[in-house]
């Protein structure tokens, strides 16, 4: 058939994920630093609390928004965590996974034409969801120096009168940056000035390893105009559960929960059940994980610190993103000769944008008795690399 | 840093000081004083290593034995369960609440050695009433960790 396809979605760039995946999984004894999950099981009271709503036969649809209980579970969880209201009436949807709702939610508020904000280096999701709801990404490009936040400067220089919604996601995949309350409060000003819509993935909110996080809605004005995306995967190891949600103004809500409507019905009943007990009784179980975390994350710095590989120190989520451009290579060559010649696999910067050249995104959702191996064969290769420098 | 520096030593004994200060983002002589510290208070009260004897051609068994007894004015269960926990065999004594009293538990080399030291030594002590043997069949899980099974990452090799 001629014109077969959409040109929209053929003219989407595939994930420059994929195609190191494949080189990666035909290599049986690779080791990767390249996952963007936790290493941990799903806590188990969690997971029985899904069994068990299986064995009382709950595998009917819940309401299209989610169930009752658990919307009410995040609105008391976002009072504890953030100290904000929301109400779990109209302004909360259950998400399958955070990344349906920036799906839905760029779609239920851009219109043709209208400007989409992304800092990058991020999350691959976010360019091509603003494309497919009709709208036009414009990249902002973080900056090593400025520890890959986004500053009041560079969020000013990339605003139109086009702009709708600013898309912040912190704390940062691939970065591991954060933004801290004063770089919230400075960019939140441009954002009032302005008048634009923000959309907040949060994802890695209950992984950082300063202060504890603070969310762009506890800036004064700022949840009126916000949609805040966070979910189960990252905090309580769920990733495989497909369970996310947004809270925002119920104006805005409410397009969003007809379009969850129509596409997915209602995210999937076990994992919903799963989740009422990881917000009541699971607080423990993210200190501990995010305890681990830490440590792996120390481990790292120092390795680099060592080995002379320039890093700046992440304070979030689980990756850490140094800085190769000392080799003269593209990401890109410096992790597929790295994998060739060390079996070991990294993804490079510029999967996440072009602005991650010379850099590399390091997963430390690993043992660290696998960090420690890993790392010995990058001081390796490393060495190597200088040694060959000398030479020529 | 204590409660953090015990977390990480109760699963692994053996980490080495340097590495320790890494990962605990302290400095290695802080990790020397308070190990010392919380071995002078007796919190750290040694390091142990956890074995799986059903891997090794050496013959043991393990029992756990329930004990009921009479209290003794003033001593409580104290004299009692001292007397117990002096041999050698015994592994660890806990006074318990609920239907008995102490919960002991010992390792053998045999059934025999077992069923012998709780017919011949326990159950002659004049304040012991009753005990109950129940015998180890198989170790699942021991300190925290799962004997049975090993950790397999099943997770995608690379992932956005």
């Amino acid at each position: 058939m001629k014109d077969m396809l959409s040109k929209q979605a053929v003219g989407l760039k595939p994930s420059g994920i994929r195609k190191f995946f494949d080189i990666v999984s035909e290599m049986e004894d690779a080791i990767s630093l390249g996952v963007g999950e936790p290493d941990f099981d799903t806590p188990w009271h969690i997971r029985d609390e899904g069994i068990y709503s299986l064995e009382k036969g709950r595998t009917f649809y819940t309401s299209n928004s989610g169930l009752m209980e658990l919307r009410q579970e995040i609105c008391n969880y976002m009072k504890r965590k953030q100290g904000v209201t929301y109400d779990p009436k109209h302004e909360v949807l259950i998400t399958v996974g955070g990344s349906e709702a920036i799906d839905i939610g760029l779609r239920a508020v851009v219109n043709p034409g209208d400007e989409v904000l992304i800092p990058q280096p991020s999350y691959v999701s976010y360019e091509p969801c603003a494309i497919m709801a009709g709208a036009t990404p414009v990249i902002i490009e973080l900056k090593a120096e400025n520890e890959f936040r986004l500053t009041a400067e560079e969020l000013e220089d990339a605003i139109t009168d086009k702009t709708k919604v600013l898309i912040l996601p912190f704390p940062n995949n691939p970065t591991g940056a954060i933004m801290e309350k004063k770089d919230l409060e400075a960019i939140a000003e441009v954002i009032r000035k302005h008048d634009i819509l923000v959309m907040s993935d949060e994802i890695y909110a209950e992984l950082t390893y300063k202060e504890k996080h603070v969310s762009i809605v506890e800036i004064e004005g700022m949840k009126e105009r916000t949609i805040l995306i966070n979910g189960f995967s990252k905090a309580f190891a769920m990733t495989g559960w497909r369970l996310g949600y947004a809270c925002g103004p119920g104006e805005i809500l409410e397009q969003m929960t007809k379009l969850h409507q129509f596409a997915i019905m209602c995210a999937p009943t076990t994992s919903q059940y799963a989740a009422i007990e990881a917000l009541r009784n699971g607080d423990e179980d993210v200190q501990e994980m995010r305890m681990a975390y830490n440590q792996r994350r120390r481990f790292l710095l120092h390795s680099f610190q060592e080995m002379g590989l320039e890093c700046f120190e992440p304070f979030g989520a689980f990756y850490v993103f140094p800085c190769i451009k000392e080799f003269g290579m593209t990401s890109e060559e410096f992790a597929e000769r790295f994998l060739a010649e060390e079996k070991v696999a990294v993804v490079p910067g510029t999967a996440f944008g072009e602005c991650g050249e010379g850099f590399l995104r390091i997963s430390y959702a690993y043992s660290l008795d696998n960090l420690k191996l890993a790392i010995g064969k990058l001081a390796d290769f490393v060495g190597r690399l200088r040694q060959n420098e000398k030479k020529f | 840093m204590r409660e953090e520096l015990l977390k990480i030593i109760e699963r692994n004994s053996r980490i080495d000081l340097k590495e320790l200060a890494v990962i605990l983002g302290v400095e290695e002589i802080d990790v020397v004083n308070e190990l010392q510290a919380l071995e002078d208070e007796g919190i750290i009260c040694g390091y142990h290593t956890m074995i799986d004897w059903e891997k090794t051609s050496i013959e043991k068994v393990s029992a756990l034995i329930e004990v009921r007894v009479t209290p003794q004015r003033g001593q409580g269960f104290d004299n009692i369960a001292e007397r117990i926990y002096k041999y050698p065999e015994v592994n660890s004594v806990y006074l318990i609440s609920g239907g008995y009293d102490l919960l002991v538990t010992l390792e053998g080399k045999s059934l025999k050695e077992i069923s012998g030291f709780v017919s011949d030594k326990l159950s002659t002590l004049d304040s012991v009433l009753s005990t109950a043997t129940h015998f180890i069949l198989k170790k699942y899980k021991d300190h925290g960790t799962v004997l049975t099974k090993k950790y397999e990452d099943t997770r995608e090799k690379v992932s956005p």
